[in-house]
């Protein structure tokens, strides 16, 4: 399971960032949010893999018995998607306020103004 | 006593929330930002005090015992973080009273701002590294919202860039500390520094130890990871540059520094030796920049990126000297950088413009402001008695005892060639005849007050930390003696000897 886990973190990772070199900002959007995945599956399968054991204490013992699922990672999973929802989304809205302003995607067509351009920034 | 270490998030999250039930009075908002950032300048110089006089001050949150729950300390260099950060907080709220609109006011501006100290704060108190994490994610999101606050064209350019790349560095940090958890079971950052020596894996560490280098490199703009700092540091309004300028890449700097003393110092002689040479070609390839630059706030943006070199490089040189150099360089710097940004925001105001080409004659119109100038001008160039000088001597002295000569002689140059940069804005802008058909502007007297407070404060704090020098570096060789030896850390934090 480990072995198959690692080979998916590995496809997405070389996919997502095959798209981030992308000059189209959709692409790039597109990769992040598959890297976030990919980063997410990496912390759940280094967290230790079972099936079917849950981390529940028997009554009078003070720890699992066995092997059981680490219900950390998850909980860190858990709030690393909240966040990277976030962000993704946020990223979103600012791709669509760029594509409004400069009337397209491609990144290439977004150099910095000239000089002085910062000027606008006082008002 | 657990109070004193989470106030400094509590203070400004606090604030946040206030400032937005009142989002339709831009001059309350502007109060609850002043008080809040009061506030947490004298939380922070209480903590200093605590820490200073009873040593690592640690608490257990829901008093869940470490390596389980998660842990905030505050050993010398996190007091110094925060008291710095409260310092740039406060100048920059009173600054922002004037230069920063009401309509980013309306828009959730000194919101943003409080959340972003929050999150700074948060970082440079964690003991927990997905507690680190989040943190960061708190600083970013307010960082975003503040960068593109307004969406004027530029912003949003900017914005793109800086988003994009910072999305990337926060992947690296993340799928480094899943493989670390994997590797340990802990994420404890003292409870890491003993069980990494336990990893019979050398070559895995390394490569996560490369992962965060990565994340850490992006977020504190070293070479060749700086690209989105000069892309986007001049477009938003100058408060927001300047407290930008100040911090943030601070925070990655300071989570450097943490990580490759406590974690990854087992294997010095692979990482530090990484970090040696970003440190060398962050400089050279910052002041470069800088000198191919005509406009104020993008030439001072290339400056945070050499100056950042000379922190990585006392990081990299591992001695007490080298890491008390870059304690010491690390407060000289937040303070000097946010003046310097305050100072070319105040020209920019007086002429119209920042692009030098375009305007002149400053000193004849305002020579207060010249002395302004040249106070933080002259220390970040390294000229005695201000505070760059010691700053650079102490980084030098460091270099030259392990002698690492290639990195003392990028020192000395490195610093020559920030001369240059600091004598051309001053030329053009202040010596200069004014051009034809420059806008000339005066400050009303409240716009003086406000702009200028800030900005001799900061000035004040240069010469003082440059004449008084000894009782600062005695605070920075205890930082840095704790960050050599982290049994104290360790032990303060897990209760036990290592």
């Amino acid at each position: 399971m480990e072995i198959l886990l690692a080979l998916l973190v590995g496809v997405l990772t070389a996919g997502s960032v095959w798209l981030m070199l992308s000059r189209s900002l959709m692409r790039f959007m597109l990769g992040l949010v598959m890297i976030g995945n990919a980063a997410n599956l990496t912390i759940f399968s280094s967290g230790r893999l079972t099936r079917g054991h849950l981390p529940f204490i028997p009554d009078g013992a003070q720890a699992p018995l066995g092997l059981v699922a680490n219900p950390l990672p998850q909980a860190l999973i858990l709030t690393a998607i909240v966040i990277s929802f976030g962000l993704v989304a946020f990223a979103l809205v600012l791709a669509y306020r760029a594509w409004q302003e400069v009337a397209t995607l491609d990144t290439e067509a977004m150099p910095e103004g000239g000089p002085g351009s910062g000027e606008e920034g006082m008002k | 006593m657990s109070w004193l270490l989470i106030l400094p998030m509590l203070l400004p999250l606090s604030a946040a929330v206030l400032a937005g039930l009142t989002r339709s009075s831009p001059r309350v908002q502007g109060a609850i930002g002043v008080a809040a950032s009061v506030g947490l300048l004298v939380v922070a110089i209480a903590l200093m005090m605590a820490v200073w006089q009873e040593g690592i001050l640690v608490s257990q949150m829901s008093n869940w015992p470490a390596p389980f729950g998660i842990t905030l300390v505050a050993d010398t260099l996190s007091a110094v973080m925060v008291l710095i950060t409260a310092i740039v907080g406060l100048a920059t709220v009173v600054y922002s009273l004037v230069d920063i609109d009401r309509r980013r006011v309306g828009l959730g501006y000194h919101i943003m701002l409080q959340v972003l100290l929050a999150g700074v704060c948060g970082s440079f108190l964690t003991g927990d590294l997905f507690n680190l994490y989040v943190w960061f994610e708190v600083m970013l999101i307010a960082s975003f919202g503040l960068l593109v606050l307004g969406g004027d064209r530029e912003q949003l350019k900017g914005g793109v860039k800086y988003v994009a790349l910072n999305l990337v560095s926060t992947i690296s940090f993340l799928s480094a500390v899943g493989l670390l958890y994997g590797m340990t079971g802990t994420l404890n950052m003292a409870d890491l520094h003993g069980r990494i020596q336990e990893v019979g894996n050398p070559g895995l560490v390394a490569a996560i130890a490369v992962m965060f280098m990565v994340g850490f490199g992006i977020k504190s703009a070293v070479f060749p990871l700086f690209f989105w700092l000069p892309a986007s540091y001049h477009t938003p309004p100058v408060a927001i540059s300047a407290v930008f300028a100040g911090l943030l890449t601070k925070v990655g700097v300071y989570a450097l520094i943490r990580l490759f003393t406590l974690v990854f110092s087992t294997d010095v002689g692979f990482t530090h030796e990484i970090l040696l040479w970003v440190a060398a070609l962050t400089m050279i390839t910052g002041v470069l920049g800088a000198a191919a630059q005509n406009e104020i706030r993008r030439i001072l943006s290339f400056h945070i990126i050499s100056q950042i070199g000379y922190m990585v490089l006392g990081l990299a040189l591992m001695s007490t000297t080298a890491l008390a150099g870059a304690v010491f360089y690390l407060v000289h710097h937040i303070i000097v950088k946010a003046n310097l940004f305050f100072v070319g925001g105040v020209a920019k105001r007086l002429t119209g413009s920042a692009d030098l080409s375009q305007i002149g004659g400053l000193y004849k119109r305002a020579p207060l402001l010249g002395v302004l100038f040249l106070i933080p001008a002259f220390s970040l160039a390294g000229f005695p008695p201000l505070s760059g000088f010691w700053a650079k001597l102490f980084i030098l002295e460091g270099s030259l005892r392990l002698e690492e000569w290639v990195a003392a002689g990028v020192v000395l140059v490195v610093g020559l060639l920030t001369i240059f940069s600091m004598t051309k804005i001053w030329g053009e802008a202040f010596w200069k005849p004014a051009p034809e058909g420059m806008v000339e502007r005066r400050l009303t007297r409240r716009e003086g007050w406000l702009l200028l407070g800030p900005v001799v404060v900061l000035a004040v704090m240069t010469v003082i930390i440059g004449l008084w020098v000894e009782p600062f570096w005695i605070v920075a060789e205890r930082a840095a003696a704790q960050l050599l030896d982290p049994s104290a850390y360790v032990e303060a934090v897990l209760g036990v000897r290592p």
